[in-house]
């Protein structure tokens, strides 16, 4: 009985070798290694942007944890001056803004508009990342505070004297979610409220709601077409000093060379910041209201990530 | 009686399959260092994500890198490696197949380090390139740790380097390989 069992014990090791050997191509083992990995995370989307900055409005793009980023945003004057302010290359306003990356989810920033001389600073919270298989859309909170230290639109109804320094600010909440819907394609929507401290309430509400959409279209690796628009839902028709203000449209270009990323476009609006983007758009391209600008973006990297630490 | 045969016969079976000795790693180290003497700035990349297993007895080394977890000095660099040179949502996995050449060489079972030589298929970028790699296993208990250090030729893998930059991006990029796998 035992001379059997030993038999038996000794077939079955002798099919289980021939069965290890055909079994054991490489591809099986890639497939076992496959099969233990899937078990991982779900992979992150990234890229949904180049930059933290479409046109006017912030992306859901965050810089990462240490990691500066020096913006200069440039509006010139309106296409129709004409030939005497050489089609609005003579008339121009600025943004310089200076963005830091706290960790890889929160970034704050400041920055100082040419544009009624406003300063202003915000915060910006990833909250949702999308993934592969998963999560479908990135998330991110985009709140900034701002002050006009120069002229300030006062209404009629508000004497001087009593003009007070909280009149000059304005506080922007947004929400911003996108998709990457492909390597080449993605697409971002933007509730948005913008709260003025100082209106004619008489005519008007503090807060401005709006919608903003914007997307970008790859048209070679480093070449993107971009668009961004913002619909509001509040009428704002002759708030700006009593002109009218439409809703700003921009279309453009992201080019992207080494460590700069180079932003050109064509934006009916004259300044740079969520206020005056939504407030103080008193152009419309239906009469020629458009100006040609663009942003230069420079990254230095002040912390190196713990895998570069020495 | 049939039964104690039959789980003999069993444990027979998945005695073998234990013999069929596997060493696994998940956190392999990958490094590329792609620097040119006009590079501005060291182009080096490094991975600590890499998923690697080893059938010490077939000889026979597989390798996966996940593109995207290299990470480098400069996040826009980062940007730049994934979407535009590697492709990396395209090609979201380096890949390596292949086997120990001279594995009789290696004695598993015996604390030391051994040369390899080890050929197979490496696919970077969705091409795929015969290759041999000169490494070192060292064995120490059910540990091992293998070491390799090679060329790869960016145009074999069809990495499109544009004319401006085309000086200061190495045309060989050097790999480095560090991996600690356990006994599975």
């Amino acid at each position: 009985m035992l001379k059997y069992l030993v038999a038996l014990f000794l077939s079955a090791s002798a099919v289980n070798a021939v069965h290890a050997q055909s079994a054991d191509s490489t591809g099986d083992l890639m497939e076992e290694l496959e099969g233990d990995t899937k078990s991982g995370k779900k992979q992150e989307v990234e890229y949904t942007f180049k930059a933290t900055r479409l046109i006017n409005g912030s992306t859901v793009e965050n810089l990462a944890h240490g990691v500066l980023d020096t913006r200069i945003s440039h509006r010139f004057g309106n296409l129709n001056q004409g030939a005497e302010n050489f089609f609005g290359i003579d008339n121009a306003y600025t943004r310089i803004g200076i963005d830091y990356g706290i960790t890889n989810r929160i970034m704050v920033g400041i920055g100082h508009n040419v544009l009624s001389k406003e300063n202003d600073g915000f915060v910006k919270v990833k909250l949702l990342k999308q993934l592969e298989g998963g999560m479908p859309v990135t998330v991110s909170y985009f709140g900034s505070a701002s002050v006009l230290t120069g002229d300030a639109i006062v209404p009629s109804s508000i004497d001087d004297d009593d003009f007070k320094y909280s009149d000059r600010l304005t506080f922007t909440h947004q929400l911003l979610i996108a998709r990457k819907f492909s390597p080449s394609f993605s697409l971002q929507l933007t509730p948005t409220m913008l709260h003025l401290n100082l209106v004619d309430s008489s005519k008007y509400s503090n807060n401005i709601f709006a919608l903003g959409v914007s997307g970008r279209m790859k048209l070679s690796k480093r070449v993107a077409l971009t668009g961004e628009y913002f619909y509001r839902f509040t009428g704002m028709d002759n708030y700006y000093g009593g002109q009218k203000t439409y809703n700003s449209l921009s279309l453009g270009f992201d080019i992207e060379t080494g460590g700069h990323v180079f932003q050109l476009h064509f934006t009916n609006s004259m300044g740079i910041s969520e206020r005056a983007v939504l407030a103080q758009t008193t152009d419309t391209w239906e009469k020629g209201g458009v100006r040609y600008g663009f942003n230069i973006s420079r990254v230095f990297t002040i912390l190196k990530p713990k895998e570069f630490k020495k | 009686m049939k039964k104690i045969v039959l789980s003999l016969f069993i444990l027979a079976a998945l005695n073998t399959q234990v013999n069929a000795q596997k060493y696994m790693s998940r956190t392999g180290k990958v490094v590329f260092d792609a620097t040119s003497p006009k590079s501005p700035e060291k182009i080096e990349g490094i991975n600590n994500e890499t998923a690697s297993l080893l059938n010490s007895a077939s000889g026979e080394f597989v390798f996966q890198v996940p593109v995207k977890s290299f990470k480098m000095e400069k996040e826009l660099m980062q940007q730049h490696f994934n979407e535009n040179y590697m492709q990396s949502d395209k090609f979201p996995k380096a890949e390596f197949k292949g086997k120990i050449e001279n594995l009789a060489a290696v004695n598993f079972t015996k604390d030391g380090s051994y040369t390899v030589a080890v050929v197979g298929n490496l696919t970077i970028h969705g091409e795929t390139q015969k290759i041999a790699i000169p490494g070192m296993l060292t064995v120490k208990g059910s540990e091992i740790t293998a070491k390799a250090k090679f060329p790869v030729k960016l145009a074999d893998y069809k990495i499109d380097i544009p004319g401006v930059v085309a000086d200061k991006i190495a045309k060989e990029a050097n790999i480095m390989i560090d991996v600690l796998l356990n006994k599975k």
